[in-house]
Formats: C-alpha cells, structure tokens, sequence
C-alpha cells in the first residue's frame, strides 16, 4: 500500500484492529474524558518561546528486549546505528557532515569504531546523495542516507520518488531498492522557521513504494530505525528534531524491532480518539481527532480521515477534527501561534464532545 | 603618485591610532608632539606602519629625547587638503580561466572612496558583532550565518555594480542586504523578528530583500538558477542590467548550480556567478568536499577568475572587469573571491572544531580587509587615524541605535501570520489548525 504511517493511538477501545483504524470509533461515551497527555506544565511567561510546547511523557522501562541504558534520541539512534554497523558487513553510512557526529550528534563515534570507509561524508548534494544510496541499495549493500534536514530533502524528490519508489515494481522485482533507509531531522524546534522546521511525511505518504515512519520517543525510534534497514523496501525516517535532547528513555541496548505498518494502543479510554505521530499526542473513541504539525491542506490527516469515514461512517458521534499547522510557509516569528499544540487540541476535543 | 609627505602630516599619521586621550585634533597635536615619527614615505609598497618609538607609554616620553631623524615638533595644523586625493595601489594578479586577460593589476583608490569603503565594511563588522551579542542574549533566536571577515566582497563587488544592477546571494546576507542600500536598523530588526524589520519580521535573518536584491535564501544553491533567470530578464528587456548570483565553496557542489552554467552560458546571460570561496563549507574544509578547489574554472565552458576577496580593490577592479564583459554582450562569467569568515558557520557553531584559532587569528592580523584598507590610507596619508577614529565612534552609535530599534520594536500583528501566502484579491480564507478557525490572507500589505 502506500506510506505505512505509524499510529500512535492514546485511547483506542480495545477493539482497535492493527491496520485500520475504524474500530476505535466504537466507544460509548461515559468515562470521564481522558487527562490529556503529555501533562500541562505550565510554563514561564517570558521564556514562553524557549520551552518546548510539551513536555515529554517517557515510556515504561522496557524488559523484553535485555539491558536498558538511559538514553536520548540522538542517543537511541546512534545504538540504532551501531548495532547495525556491528550486525552487517555491508552497511555504510553517508550524509553531509555524519563522520565528526552529525549536527545533531546521532552518528558520535561511529566512524572511529567502524572506519572511514563505512562511515563517510559526501559533498553538499541531496540529489546526488539520494542517488548515490539507491544504487548502493540496488547493487546489494544496505545504505543508511542521511539528509540533514527533512526541509532539503526536496532536491531528492524526484530520486526518492521516480527512481528509489518504483524500481522493484518496474523492474517486475528483478531489482529493488529494498536496501535502502533516508533519515532526516523533522518538525518544529522552536526557532527554525521556514526551513528548519518542516514535516514532509505527506508529499512521501503519496507516493507507493515507499514507507514514511516516525518514532515518538527513543525507545521506539531505535526499534523502528533498525526495522526500517532490516525492511525489503525504501523507508524514510523522520526523526523529531525538538526530542533529540527532550526525550529521554531507558532503551534496550541490543537490537531489537519493533514492527512497521502498525497502530500502537498508548492508552485505553472510551470517550475520543487522538491519532498523531511525531510529536502530537493523542486520544480516541466515537470521536476522532488528528493532528500533525505540517499545513493542513492534503496532509496526512486528510487522508485518514477520509479513510475513516468511509469505513465508519456510522459510527460517528462528530465530525472527525483535523488539528494543523495553518496553510502557509512554517513562520520565524509566529511559531507560537502555528503550532497544533496542546490548547488546540483541548479546544478541539471539547467542541467534539459537545457536538 | 609620489607620496607628498611633509613631515609634519606624517608625524601624525599612526597605524594603531591609539592616541586614547585625545579627543580633538588640538590635544592629538599636543599629544604627538611628544613624539616625532618621520617616514621615510615610500607609498605603494609599505604596508607595515613606522616603527613607533620606543616606549609608548606617553608619561615616559614626555622626559624622553626626541627621536633624532630631523625636525621634532608638530608645528602645522592637520588641513584635510593635504590629504593625497587619490593613490594608485599595486593589488594581486588573478588567476585566468578561458581568458587572455583579465582585470588590471593596479587600481586608483580616491580618498573618498577609501572613506567610504571602510565605513561600509566597519558598519557591517559592527552590525554583526552586535548580532552575536543580541543572539548570545537570545534576543535574536533562530539561525544567524555571519558575515564579518568578508565585508571587501560585499563593499568591492557593490563599488563596481550599479544600483540598477541585480544582485542575489545565500544565507550570509546580512552584509549584501546593507550594501544594496537597508539600513543597519531594518536589518537588525528583522533579525530580531519586529514589524521594523526590512521583511516586516516574518523572513529572519536568511530572507531579507531590497529593490534589485532578492535575498537572501536558506537552501544552498537554490539562489543560482534563480540569478540566472534575472540575468534572461534582464538581457531580454535589452536594459544593459547585469546579475550578480553569489554563492559559496559548499553550494559549489550542487547540481542545479550546473544547470544554471549550461543555460547561462548557451543563451549568453548577463550573469555574474561569484564563488565566496570561504574555505569551510559549514565545517568540512574544501580539500575534503570538492574534487577540484579550483572554483573558478568548475564553469568549465564559462571564462573564470580568482580574486583575492579580502582586498576590497582587487574585488573592485575584478568585478568591473567581469560586469564589463557581461554588458558587451559576451555571455556568463565567474569568479572566485577567496575569503575569509570569522565566525563560525552560524551561531550553533563556535567555528573551532574544524579549524584552529590560530589559523582565525592569522588572517585576523594578517588580512582582516578593513585593517588593510586602513593602513594602506593612513600610510598613503589619505587620510588621518583620527577621521578613522571618529568614524568608528559614528558608526558605534548608529549601530547601538539600530540595536535599540530592534529590541524595543514591537513584533508584527498576528494578522500577518496568513498575510502574503498568495496573491489575493478579494482576500482568501486559509484554512486553521482547526475547522472553526478562519483566518484571512491578504496577498499585498
């Protein structure tokens, strides 16, 4: 199918099926409306635009994967990487600026552990960077591409989407790009402006071949990473740049996977239904409501929401609310104001409930 | 061209200008009379200041002998005529692509235009010193790529285009944005994201624009073909206007930048291609991006040159040159202005991880342009350190109350936050973060 997006349902009813998400709009209304999560700080009026408009909820310390250590998701990411780099012989990895750690540090140390020659930088060239990984891919390594924010990804547009989407479906599977995996920086960071801060999932999203996928936290940034380079198709990681430091978790340090193509139930309720990813938290039942931060026009939210209706009509109690960024260039001094944060989507649930 | 030195003008004329104490030309006249310091006045090839005497503590010099050379007292009051009105300079070859010959090797520098250099270079260094203490305040947030280091390319390459001339570049924008005519205030009001802002507060520090200046733009290389397509403007309203499209050794990488050679060079574009060759593409040096530093020649087809872009004269005279070659018709040309920056590839960067303070510090006393310009005036006698020094205390407050515009300007209205998204006329509804939100743009405020 197209973009398998991640789901991060808060509140599903327990009869929320893995791949769709019709089911949750079967509860009944009656329990008390869930606490919002993450929960409300309330914050520093000054200082109002140097905090994150959140604040992370870190998950439960997992035991199933062997020892955790705390970590990051910069952290989580470079344990991602290592793992692999250790794992496979073939694996290289390559992006502007990746053999002193990156910008955002998530390649610290690989290069000194695991050489030159399978960790390196390239020139100042999206395109040619794409280009250059599909035909690792195709040839039978696994390459681990990294672009140095989802904003410049555009000049590898047409590589990803022509060349990386399509090669095993025009090739009648005699070649693939399978090998594949692009991670980029994504989101808002507060002071990024237009071309720091945007979320490109849905130009990805329409395009069949390819996998879109963004963690909600190192825990599950590591599982999904190590998923998308063991998965048989091009995927491109979106990794949130705001929880790079502000997310900190217990993460296993062996590999693990967590599955792709799956919705994940947070938290049980019965009242509404939130779906997001990234960095929007959610909530659900009989009543839907998305959010993500990039313009609302034709972003992802349409298309669930669409897919929504048309299997659950009925089911229905209001009309399913899309909380967005505005349909214009993410702003500089605006940012406050853009933002789907935590007040609009509390205004959203209550104009829902009472509908 | 012989320096006309008299004795007495030289006496004056100190490199370092630290005459602290004086504040009118009177006490700086009673103050150097302590001291007599005669040149022996060969112009174009002294580059290092006089010797100054020994002891320049001036309470010890006051019991000591005057320096024996000739006569030791100031005895004539500083007239501004007898400044040298203009000095022709001796300035590095460049380097030939594709070309038989290529800019002069001389250039005439009037003492006006040496005035007027070094305060368009001293108010931007200044302009982007103060930008570092507002950011390291957190008053201006976001990125801020700064420009100090490579004033000579902004001041020589505008000395050389008209006004009427286009003119677009990357992210390091701050010093062509006042070059092609903003005021320190606007630029600095924007940076800080108020409705004074030369963008009205909604582009920041990478998007600021002027009438023949189109920015300003965040993602590398992107500026090129954009330049390019000025330059078809240009040529195809037959107006003799040219286009500069800047660009650094990073973007230099970029394909589209290719794209843009090709079209420029069949159609024969107007188009100027500069290189700001800074040595460090954020913080990968050249040697490790590039397969061949040689910027000038990667046009290939295209003529190139490459100029010593910390001498705002061999700038000057290299982009006369290739403005010349555009206007008669003979197609693109590039150029390779090997610069400098100071700091670090933005503010996120302390600019050390990749390079050695010590390499900074060298061309910071070696080739630190306005240092240059400066000495090559005072030991020209065009001009006298305390005009230098008066300057600097001009530009100091001008800036310091472009800095307090910044700050106490208030922020754009939150109408604006949908305004120009297009073009409207009746004004369009943009759709909210919520169904229920309805919000206006207006395309023309």
């Amino acid at each position: 199918m197209a973009a398998a997006t991640r789901f991060f349902v808060r509140g599903a009813s327990p009869r929320l099926s893995l791949s769709s998400v019709c089911a949750g709009t079967q509860g009944s209304v009656g329990a008390n409306l869930l606490k919002l999560s993450p929960s409300c700080v309330s914050r520093i009026k000054t200082h109002r635009r140097h905090a994150a408009h959140f604040t992370y909820q870190p998950d439960p310390v997992p035991t199933q994967y062997g020892p955790t250590q705390k970590m990051n998701l910069f952290q989580s990411v470079t344990s991602a990487l290592d793992n692999t780099l250790a794992s496979d012989p073939t694996a290289v990895i390559f992006g502007e600026d990746v053999a002193f750690g990156g910008v955002f540090r998530c390649t610290v140390g690989l290069r000194d552990k695991y050489g030159k020659d399978r960790v390196f930088n390239t020139p100042l060239c999206e395109q040619g960077i794409v280009g250059f990984g599909i035909g690792v891919a195709v040839a039978g390594a696994t390459a681990i591409a990294e672009i140095q924010f989802a904003d410049y990804i555009f000049p590898a547009f047409d590589q990803i989407v022509n060349e990386a989407a399509k090669y095993r479906y025009r090739s009648g599977n005699l070649f693939d790009c399978g090998n594949l995996t692009i991670r980029a920086p994504w989101g808002c960071v507060g002071h990024g402006s237009l071309y720091h801060s945007q979320s490109p999932e849905a130009f990805f999203a329409h395009c069949p071949g390819l996998k879109v996928v963004i963690p909600r936290g190192p825990v599950q940034a590591k599982g999904l990473l190590l998923s998308c380079i063991s998965d048989k198709n091009p995927c491109i990681f979106f990794e949130p740049k705001i929880l790079y430091r502000a997310a900190v978790e217990q993460v296993p340090v062996d590999a693990y996977t967590i599955p792709l193509s799956q919705a994940e139930v947070l938290q049980e309720g019965s009242d509404v239904t939130l779906l997001a990813w990234g960095t929007q938290s959610v909530v659900k039942t009989g009543r839907l409501l998305i959010s993500h931060e990039a313009p609302v026009t034709g972003g992802f939210a349409a298309e669930i929401s669409s897919t929504v209706q048309e299997e659950c009509f009925l089911n229905l109690e209001a009309p399913i609310s899309r909380v967005c960024g505005y349909d214009t260039p993410f702003p500089h001094i605006f940012e406050p104001f853009y933002i789907p944060d935590k007040w609009k989507c509390l205004e959203a649930i209550k104009k829902m409930i009472n509908y | 061209m012989r320096n006309m030195l008299s004795l007495i003008s030289s006496a004056l004329c100190r490199i370092t200008g630290r005459n602290a104490g004086a504040q009118t030309v009177s006490e700086l006249l009673i103050d150097l009379s302590e001291f007599v310091n005669v040149s022996s006045g060969e112009t174009q090839i002294q580059r290092l200041p006089p010797e100054p005497p020994p002891g320049s503590d001036r309470a010890a010099q006051l019991d000591s002998e005057p320096v024996d050379n000739t006569a030791a007292q100031v005895i004539v009051s500083q007239q501004f005529t007898e400044f040298t009105p203009e000095v022709t300079f001796t300035i590095k070859r460049c380097e030939l692509h594709g070309l038989e010959e290529g800019p002069p090797d001389t250039a005439v520098l009037t003492r006006d235009q040496g005035l007027s250099f070094y305060r368009t270079m001293q108010t931007v260094r200044r302009m982007e010193l103060k930008a570092d203490q507002l950011y390291k305040q957190k008053i201006i947030r976001g990125f801020c790529h700064l420009y100090d280091g490579q004033e000579a390319c902004a001041a020589g390459i505008e000395a050389a285009i008209e006004r009427t001339d286009h003119l677009i570049t990357a992210y390091r924008a701050h010093g062509f944005t006042f070059t092609r005519g903003v005021s320190a205030k606007e630029i600095l009001a924007e940076l800080t994201g108020r409705k004074g802002g030369v963008a009205k507060g909604k582009g920041g520090s990478m998007h600021m624009y002027a009438p023949h200046f189109y920015g300003g733009n965040g993602i590398v290389g992107a500026q090129v073909p954009l330049g390019a397509g000025v330059a078809l403007a240009c040529k195809y309203q037959g107006n003799n206007q040219i286009c500069v499209s800047l660009y650094g050794d990073g973007a230099a990488n970029q394909g589209q930048l290719f794209e843009a050679y090709n079209m420029a060079a069949l159609w024969k574009l107007p188009c100027i291609f500069i290189c700001e060759n800074n040595r460090y593409g954020m913080g990968t040096s050249v040697e490790r991006a590039a397969a061949s530093t040689d910027y000038y020649k990667r046009g290939d087809f295209i003529p190139g040159i490459r100029v010593d872009g910390m001498d705002v004269l061999c700038v000057r005279e290299a982009t006369k040159y290739a403005a010349d070659h555009c206007r008669s018709g003979k197609g693109p040309i590039l150029m390779e202005l090997q610069t400098y920056r100071y700091h670090g590839h933005s503010m996120s960067d302390p600019g050390v991880s990749y390079r050695t303070r010590e390499e900074i510090q060298e061309v910071r006393t070696k080739n630190d342009p306005i240092s240059m310009l400066k000495e090559r005036m005072l030991s020209n006698n065009m001009a006298s350190a305390e005009e230098f020094k008066e300057m600097d205390i001009e530009i100091r407050k001008e800036v310091e109350e472009a800095a307090q515009f910044a700050v106490s300007d208030p922020e754009p209205p939150l109408d604006d936050l949908c305004n120009c998204v297009y073009h409207n006329s009746p004004p369009v509804e943009v759709r909210g973060t919520h169904p229920w939100a309805k919000l206006v743009s207006v395309g023309n405020s």
